[in-house]
C-alpha cells in the first residue's frame, strides 16, 4: 500500500507522482525539510522572552538558530552528491486545509537543494555579518530569523499554496529590516521593495487560482472534479481542464507567473526597486537580498512557471533570453555609470542575473545547468561583494568610489579579497562564476534562433570586466589618498564571513561537477517534463 | 635520460605544471614570514619545471618524429545534459619546444628578479605573481581543449595584470594594468566567440577531435563562410593577447610594470601565447581566415616598427619593436609559412628577452629610461653591452650566420615573397615585411649607438653607473648564448622542421577558386623545399633581406654613430615635422580610442544611469504617484462629493430645525397667531385644490 494513497485515491496519480517525481523514495520519514525552516523560526520566538540588555544572548541564539539549518544542509548536500538530484527527496506530505486540498508538502530535488543549502549558509553567515547593530536587537535577530523561513520555505514547498505563504512570510520581515535598519532613505526604498513585491504577489495569487481551478485531479472525470494545489501535479498535462486547455489562456498565466517573478529577479524594466533597496539596506540584508531573494524570482521560473506551463515555456523562450541579454548589457552599463560602490554593486547584480535568464531562455541542458549553477555562483559572489562594500563603510561612513584612492598599500588584505571577488565576479576562470557564464553561453548558443542575442551578451564580459577593474583602480590603485591613514585593516569576524564564500568560489572554479552533478539530475526531471509538453507548441 | 621515460605517464608534464602553482600558493599565504622572503620557493619550483621540461625536450629531440604526440588521457571535467567537457594534457613536439621556452625564460627571469627587485616591499608577492604566471602558461600550452586553452589565457591574463600593475602607486602603472586586462578582454570577447561557435557546430572541444569532426563529418551548415567567421573570432583573441593592431595599444603601457615582467610577459611568453594559439588551431583557419591574419600580421609588423622609429623611452623602443616581431609572426602563419611563425617565436623569446633585461640592467643602472640620457655606457656595462649587441643583431636579421633571428625572420619573409608570387595581388604582404625589416635594423641600431656609445649626455647619472650583479648577468649570457645557439648551433633552421611540419589543413573546400587554395595551402614551409616557386622565393627573400639590412646598418651608423653623423636626424625630424609627429605620438591611436570609443561609452553608460533613474524609475515612482493621486482624489470625493451629501442632508435638516426652533418662543400668543396663518393656508390649500376644479 502506497503512502500516496492516504491523500489520492486516483492510483494513476500516484503513478505519476512516482515515476516522474518521488520514485520509490519514502515519505515523512525525514523531517529534515521542517527542521530547516523552523528552527530559525523558533529562534526567533526564543529571542522574543530575552530581556532586552542581553545582547549577546540574542545573537548566540540566532548563531544556533541559523547553525542548525547548515549543519542538516551539509546533510542535505552529502546526500544529493553521493545519491544525485533527479529525485525529490526527504520529502514530507500531510494535509494542512484539507477541504481545499492544501497540504503541508516539502520536498527537494536537485534544482532546489543548491538554493537551500545557498540559503542555509548565506543565513549563518549573515548573523555574523550583522553583529555590529546595536539598535533593536531583539527585534532585528528575531525578525532575520522570521526571514530565513520565509526563504527556505520558498525553495522546500511543493504545494503552490505553501509556496505562495512562504513568499509572503518573508515579505514582512524584509520590509522592517530595511525600513528600520536601513540608510538615510530606508523608508521610501522599503515601501518600494515591498509594494512592487507585493503588485507582483498579487498576479501569482490569480494564476494560482486559475491554475488550481483548473486542473482535476479526480477518477471520475470532470463532474466530481478535484482540485489540487500541488506543484508536482499541476504538471500532469492530462489533468488539465478549462482555460488551461486554451492556448491564450495558457499564454496570459505564464505572463501573469513571469511579472510575479521578473519583479523578484529583477528583469527589466522591473529592477528600480532593487539598487534602492541595497542601497538602503544594511549590509547583511543587501547579502540576502542579492544571495537569496533574487533567486526566489528564478526558482520560480524553474518550479513552476516551466514544469506547469512547458508549452509556453518554449514559445516565449526567446523573449527570456531577449530579457536577458538587455539585463546583461543595460545592467553592466549603469553600473559603470555608478559612484556609490553599493549601487554599483547592485546594477552588477541585474547584469549578472541576465546570465540566468539567458540560461533558462535557452532551454538546453547546458543553458538550464548553467543558469541555475549562476544563481548559486552570484549568490556566494555577490554576497561576498556586499560584505566587503559593508567593511569599508563601516570604516570610512561613505561609499564614494572617488572618494578613495590607493588604499592597496593601507590595507593589502581587504585590497586582496576585493580583488578576488572582483575577479570572480568578471567570471575569471578558475572561479566558480566563469563556468556557470560560460555554460550559460554555450547554453545560448545550442538554441537554435539566438545566436545573434548570446553574441551581444558576451559583450557583457568586457563591459563588466571594465567597470569592476575600473572601480578598483579609483579605489585601491594609485597614490594613497592620506585621508585614510587610519583606516583598519580587515578584521577577525569580517574574515570569518568571507573566507567560507571564497572557498567556495575557488572549490566551485576548479571542481564544478561537485554542484554541477547533484543539479543536473534535477534539470533532467524538468527538461523531460518541458519536452513532453511541447507537444502542444514547438518552435 | 636518466633511464626515466619522462614522457611514459603524464605525472612529469603534471610536475611541471603544478610546481608553480604550488609555489604561487605558499608564496601568497606565507612568503613574507619565509627567510629571504620566500623567493628561492617560485626559484625552487620554476627551476624543477625548467629541468623537467628539457628532460621532455631532449626526449622528444631524440625521437626526431616530427608527428610525436604522447597519448594522455582526458578526464571528464564537467557534465550538463549531453555536454561534457573533458580535460587532459596534450604533450607533442610544439609542446616540448613551448614547454623549454616558458619555463626557461621564467627562470631567467626570476633569477634576474632576485636582484633587480631586492628591496622591494611587496618582494614576496612579486615572486607569488610570477609563479602564478608561470603556472598559468605552461597550462596553456599543455591544454588539450578550446576550454582549457582558454581557462589558462584568462589566468595568463590576470597575472600581467598583477604584474603590470605590481607598482600600484604609480598612476600610469594602475592605468596600464587595466587597460591591458581591458583590451585584452575585447580580443577575448571575439576568442570565446569563435569558441562558442566550435561547439556549436561541432560539440567538440579538444583540438584533435575539432580537426577531425572538420574533416570527416563537418555539418552541412558550418559552411566555409561561417568557419572563416570562427577562424577570425578565434584569431581576435591573438589579436589582444599578441598585441596586433588594432588592439596593441596595451603592449606599450604595460611597460610601467617592472623590467623583468616586461621581459617575461611583454616578450617572451605571454605575448607568444596568441601566435602559439594560431599555431595550435592552425588546421580550422580557411584560407580566407588565413588571408585576414596575414594583413593583419603584416601590416602590425610595419606599423609598429615605424612607430619605434622615433620614439627616445628605451623600453617603449622595445614595446613597438615587440609588437612589429609579432606582427612577424602571425604574418608569418597567415601565408603559410607555419614553420617559420613557429621558429620565429622561438627565437625571438630569448633574443627580446635578452633585450629587456639589459635595458633592465641599464635602468637599473641609470634610474632613467630614456635614450637622451645615455650614451657611452658601454665603458661601464660591458657585459650588458655586448649582450645587448648580440640581441641587436639577432633581431635585426643580421645575417653572418651565427644569430638566431635571420633564419627565423628570412623564413617568414621566404613564404611571405612564394605567396606574392603565387598571387600577385597581395604584393603589399612584401612590402610589409621587407620595409618593416629595414625600420627594425634601423631603430634597434638606433638604440644600440644611442645607449652604448658616444659621449654621455647626462654626466651626473653617467658617473653613477655601474654593471650590473651577477644575478642580473648571469641570465644576460645565458640568454645571450642562446640568441645565437637556438638556432641550432649554426645550423640554420633545417633541424626545427624535423620537428615541426605543418598539419595538413582540416578544412575541405567545396570549390576552390584557381590557384588560390593551392596558393596558400602549397606555400609551405620554406626549408622543406620541393617547391620550385618557393625555392625561388627563398633564394630572393635571403639575397633582398640581406641587402636591406646591411643599408639599414648603414644609415643608422650614418646617423646615430657619434664618428660619423653625416645624417642629421634632426633636421629630418624638422623636414618631415608632420610625419614625425605622427609617429611620435603612435599615430594618436591611444586619442582616437579615448575620444571616439572611450568617453562615447563612458557618457552612454551615464545616459543609461539617467535613463534608469529619470524613465524607467520615473514611470514606477509615477504609478505611485498617481496611485497616492488617485487614492488622494477618491478621498477627496469621499470626503465632499458622498460625505457632502450626507453632511448636506444632515445639514439641512439641522438649518431646517434651526429655523423651526426659532417658531418656538413659548408664547402662546405667537403659537396662536401661528396657528391661525397654518389653518388659513390650509384652508387656502384646499380652495385652491379642490373647489376650484
Amino acid at each position: 500500500m502506497d503512502y500516496l494513497s492516504n491523500f489520492y485515491s486516483n492510483p494513476e496519480i500516484i503513478k505519476y507522482l512516482r515515476d516522474v517525481f518521488l520514485g520509490a523514495g519514502a515519505i515523512n520519514q525525514s523531517h529534515i525539510l521542517s527542521l530547516m525552516t523552523f528552527v530559525p523560526f523558533l529562534g526567533a520566538i526564543i529571542i522574543l522572552f530575552i530581556p532586552r540588555q542581553n545582547k549577546d544572548l540574542v545573537r548566540a541564539v540566532a548563531v544556533v538558530a541559523t547553525g542548525i539549518p547548515l549543519l542538516l544542509a551539509a546533510q542535505v548536500f552529502w546526500v544529493f552528491y553521493t545519491q544525485g538530484g533527479a529525485q525529490m527527496k526527504f520529502v514530507e506530505m500531510y494535509d494542512w486545509i484539507k477541504p481545499f486540498n492544501i497540504q503541508y508538502f516539502m520536498g527537494i530535488d536537485g534544482v532546489s537543494a543548491p538554493m537551500v543549502i545557498l540559503t542555509a549558509l548565506l543565513g549563518f553567515i549573515c548573523i555574523f555579518a550583522s553583529w555590529n547593530i546595536e539598535k533593536g536587537v531583539k527585534a532585528y535577530f528575531a525578525l532575520f530569523l522570521i526571514l530565513e523561513t520565509g526563504m527556505m520555505g520558498v525553495f522546500c514547498a511543493l504545494d503552490f499554496f505553501l509556496f505562495y505563504v512562504y513568499w509572503e512570510v518573508m515579505l514582512l520581515p524584509m520590509y522592517f529590516l530595511i525600513g528600520i535598519w536601513g540608510g538615510p532613505r530606508k523608508e521610501y526604498a522599503a515601501i518600494k521593495f515591498f509594494v512592487y513585491t507585493l503588485a507582483g504577489s498579487v498576479l501569482m495569487l490569480l494564476v494560482m487560482l486559475a491554475m488550481y481551478f483548473n486542473t482535476n485531479i479526480a477518477e471520475a472525470g470532470p463532474n466530481a472534479a478535484q482540485h489540487t494545489f500541488n506543484l508536482l501535479l499541476l504538471t500532469n498535462q492530462n489533468m488539465h481542464i478549462g482555460i488551461l486547455q486554451n492556448f491564450d489562456m495558457r499564454l496570459l498565466l505564464y505572463i501573469g507567473l513571469f511579472i510575479a517573478f521578473a519583479i523578484k529577479v529583477p528583469v527589466f524594466p522591473f529592477h528600480t526597486w532593487l539598487p534602492d533597496a541595497h542601497v538602503e539596506a544594511p549590509t547583511a540584508i543587501s547579502v540576502i537580498l542579492a544571495g537569496v531573494l533574487l533567486k526566489m524570482g528564478t526558482y520560480g521560473i524553474f518550479r513552476i512557471s516551466f514544469p506547469l506551463l512547458p508549452d509556453m515555456a518554449q514559445y516565449t523562450s526567446i523573449g527570456l533570453a531577449v530579457f536577458g541579454m538587455i539585463n546583461i548589457i543595460y545592467g553592466a552599463l549603469c553600473a559603470m555609470a555608478q559612484d556609490d560602490l553599493k549601487k554599483l554593486v547592485a546594477y552588477s547584480s541585474i547584469s549578472h542575473m541576465g546570465y540566468c535568464l539567458l540560461g533558462m531562455g535557452a532551454l538546453t541542458a547546458a543553458g538550464m545547468n548553467g543558469a541555475l549553477l549562476q544563481m548559486f555562483n552570484h549568490g556566494t559572489i555577490t554576497g561576498m561583494l556586499f560584505l566587503l562594500v559593508g567593511v569599508i563603510y563601516e570604516r570610512a561612513h561613505h561609499r564614494n568610489v572617488d572618494g578613495f584612492g590607493g588604499l592597496a598599500t593601507k590595507v593589502p588584505v581587504y585590497a586582496g579579497i576585493m580583488g578576488f571577488a572582483f575577479f570572480a565576479s568578471l567570471g575569471l576562470p578558475g572561479m566558480s562564476g566563469f563556468i556557470s557564464e560560460a555554460l550559460c553561453f554555450i547554453g545560448g548558443f545550442e538554441h537554435d534562433y539566438l545566436h545573434v542575442i548570446t553574441a551581444v551578451s558576451t559583450l557583457g564580459i568586457v563591459i563588466t570586466a571594465a567597470y569592476l577593474l575600473w572601480t578598483f583602480q579609483k579605489i585601491f590603485l594609485g597614490p594613497f589618498n592620506n585621508k585614510y591613514d587610519n583606516l583598519q585593516e580587515i578584521n577577525g569576524r569580517e574574515l570569518f564571513t568571507l573566507v567560507p564564500l571564497g572557498i567556495i568560489v575557488v572549490i566551485l572554479g576548479f571542481f564544478p561537477s561537485i554542484i554541477l552533478n547533484i543539479m543536473g539530475g534535477g534539470i533532467n526531471t524538468l527538461m523531460n517534463i518541458i519536452s513532453k509538453g511541447a507537444g502542444h507548441w514547438s518552435w | 635520460m636518466l633511464g626515466i621515460d619522462f614522457l611514459g605517464s603524464q605525472f612529469w608534464p603534471l610536475l611541471i605544471l603544478l610546481c608553480p602553482l604550488a609555489a604561487f600558493v605558499v608564496q601568497i599565504f606565507i612568503g613574507r614570514f619565509l627567510p629571504r622572503k620566500g623567493d628561492w620557493v617560485s626559484l625552487a619550483a620554476i627551476g624543477i619545471s625548467l629541468l623537467i621540461s628539457v628532460a621532455c625536450f631532449a626526449q622528444v629531440l631524440i625521437k626526431k618524429d616530427p608527428h610525436f604526440t604522447a597519448g594522455f588521457p582526458s578526464y571528464q571535467w564537467l557534465t550538463a545534459g549531453m555536454f561534457t567537457i573533458k580535460m587532459g594534457i596534450l604533450f607533442d613536439n610544439i609542446t616540448a619546444i613551448m614547454l623549454v621556452v616558458v619555463t626557461l625564460v621564467s627562470f631567467l627571469v626570476h633569477l634576474y628578479s632576485v636582484g633587480y627587485m631586492h628591496g622591494d616591499i611587496r618582494y614576496s608577492r612579486f615572486f607569488a605573481y610570477l609563479s602564478l604566471f608561470s603556472f598559468s602558461m605552461i597550462g596553456l600550452v599543455l591544454s588539450n581543449n578550446l576550454l582549457s586553452l582558454y581557462i589558462f589565457w584568462e589566468l595568463v591574463g590576470v597575472s600581467s595584470y598583477l604584474l603590470i600593475g605590481f607598482w600600484f602607486e604609480k598612476v600610469s602603472a594602475a592605468n596600464a594594468c587595466k587597460k591591458a586586462f581591458v583590451t585584452n578582454r575585447v580580443g577575448d570577447f571575439g576568442f570565446f566567440l569563435g569558441i562558442l561557435l566550435i561547439i556549436f557546430f561541432l560539440g567538440k572541444t579538444e583540438y584533435g577531435e575539432v580537426f577531425n569532426a572538420l574533416k570527416m563529418s563537418r555539418p552541412v551548415d558550418f559552411t566555409e563562410g561561417w568557419l572563416t567567421f570562427a577562424g577570425v573570432c578565434l584569431f581576435m583573441g591573438a589579436v589582444g593577447k599578441s598585441a596586433q593592431f588594432p588592439l596593441h595599444v596595451w603592449l606599450p603601457d604595460a611597460m610601467e610594470g617592472p623590467t623583468p615582467v616586461s621581459a617575461l610577459i611583454h616578450a617572451a611568453t605571454m605575448v607568444a601565447a596568441g601566435v602559439y594559439m594560431v599555431t595550435r588551431l592552425y588546421p580550422v583557419f580557411t584560407p580566407d581566415a588565413l588571408l585576414v591574419i596575414a594583413y593583419v600580421g603584416g601590416f602590425t609588423a610595419i606599423f609598429a616598427a615605424t612607430i619605434a622609429l622615433v620614439q627616445n623611452d628605451i623600453k617603449r623602443v622595445l614595446a613597438y619593436s615587440t609588437v612589429s616581431q609579432l606582427g612577424y609572426m602571425v604574418m608569418g602563419l597567415g601565408v603559410g609559412g607555419y614553420v617559420a611563425g613557429f621558429y620565429h617565436l622561438w627565437t625571438h623569446a630569448f633574443f627580446k628577452a635578452l633585450l629587456f633585461l639589459c635595458s633592465g640592467s641599464v635602468i637599473h643602472a641609470l634610474h632613467s629610461q630614456d635614450l637622451r640620457d645615455m650614451g657611452g655606457l658601454w665603458k661601464k656595462m660591458p657585459i650588458t653591452f655586448v649582450a645587448m649587441t648580440i640581441g641587436t643583431l639577432a633581431i635585426s636579421g643580421f645575417p653572418p650566420y651565427f644569430v638566431s633571428g635571420f633564419y627565423s625572420k628570412d623564413g617568414i619573409l621566404g613564404a611571405t615573397l612564394a605567396l606574392v608570387m603565387e598571387r600577385p595581388q597581395h604584393f603589399v604582404l612584401a612590402i610589409f615585411g621587407f620595409l618593416g625589416a629595414a625600420f627594425t635594423a634601423f631603430y634597434m641600431f638606433r638604440l644600440i649607438y644611442m645607449t652604448f656609445t658616444g659621449h654621455p649626455r647626462d654626466e651626473h647619472k653617467y658617473e653613477h653607473a655601474h654593471e650590473s650583479p651577477w644575478t642580473m648577468t648571469v641570465p644576460l649570457m645565458v640568454l645571450a648564448v642562446l640568441s645565437i645557439c637556438s638556432a641550432g648551433f649554426f645550423s640554420g633552421s633545417e633541424w626545427f622542421g624535423d620537428y615541426v611540419q605543418k598539419p595538413e589543413s582540416a578544412v575541405v573546400m567545396a570549390h576552390v577558386p584557381a590557384g588560390a587554395h593551392e596558393a596558400v595551402a602549397g606555400s609551405e614551409a620554406v626549408h622543406e623545399g620541393g617547391h620550385s616557386t618557393e625555392h625561388a622565393a627563398h633564394q630572393y627573400a635571403v639575397i633582398l633581406s640581406i641587402l636591406i639590412v646591411f643599408i639599414s646598418i648603414t644609415l643608422a651608423t650614418l646617423t646615430y654613430y657619434h664618428k660619423f653623423k653625416k645624417i642629421s636626424a634632426e633636421k629630418i625630424a624638422e623636414r618631415l615635422k608632420p610625419v614625425y609627429n605622427l609617429l611620435y605620438n603612435k599615430y594618436y591611436i591611444d586619442e582616437i580610442y579615448e575620444k571616439f570609443i572611450i568617453r562615447p561609452v563612458v557618457r552612454f553608460t551615464k545616459l543609461c544611469s539617467r535613463f534608469d533613474s529619470g524613465v524607467i524609475d520615473g514611470a514606477v515612482n509615477g504609478t505611485a504617484k498617481a496611485t497616492v493621486f488617485a487614492a488622494f482624489a477618491t478621498g477627496q470625493h469621499d470626503l465632499k462629493v458622498i460625505d457632502g451629501a450626507v453632511n448636506g442632508v444632515a445639514q439641512t435638516v439641522i438649518a431646517a430645525g434651526k429655523g423651526a426652533g426659532m417658531m418656538q418662543t413659548g408664547r402662546i400668543k405667537n403659537y396662536f397667531a401661528w396657528a391661525v396663518g397654518g389653518m388659513v393656508c390650509i384652508l387656502g390649500l384646499i380652495y385652491l385644490l379642490l373647489l376650484r376644479r
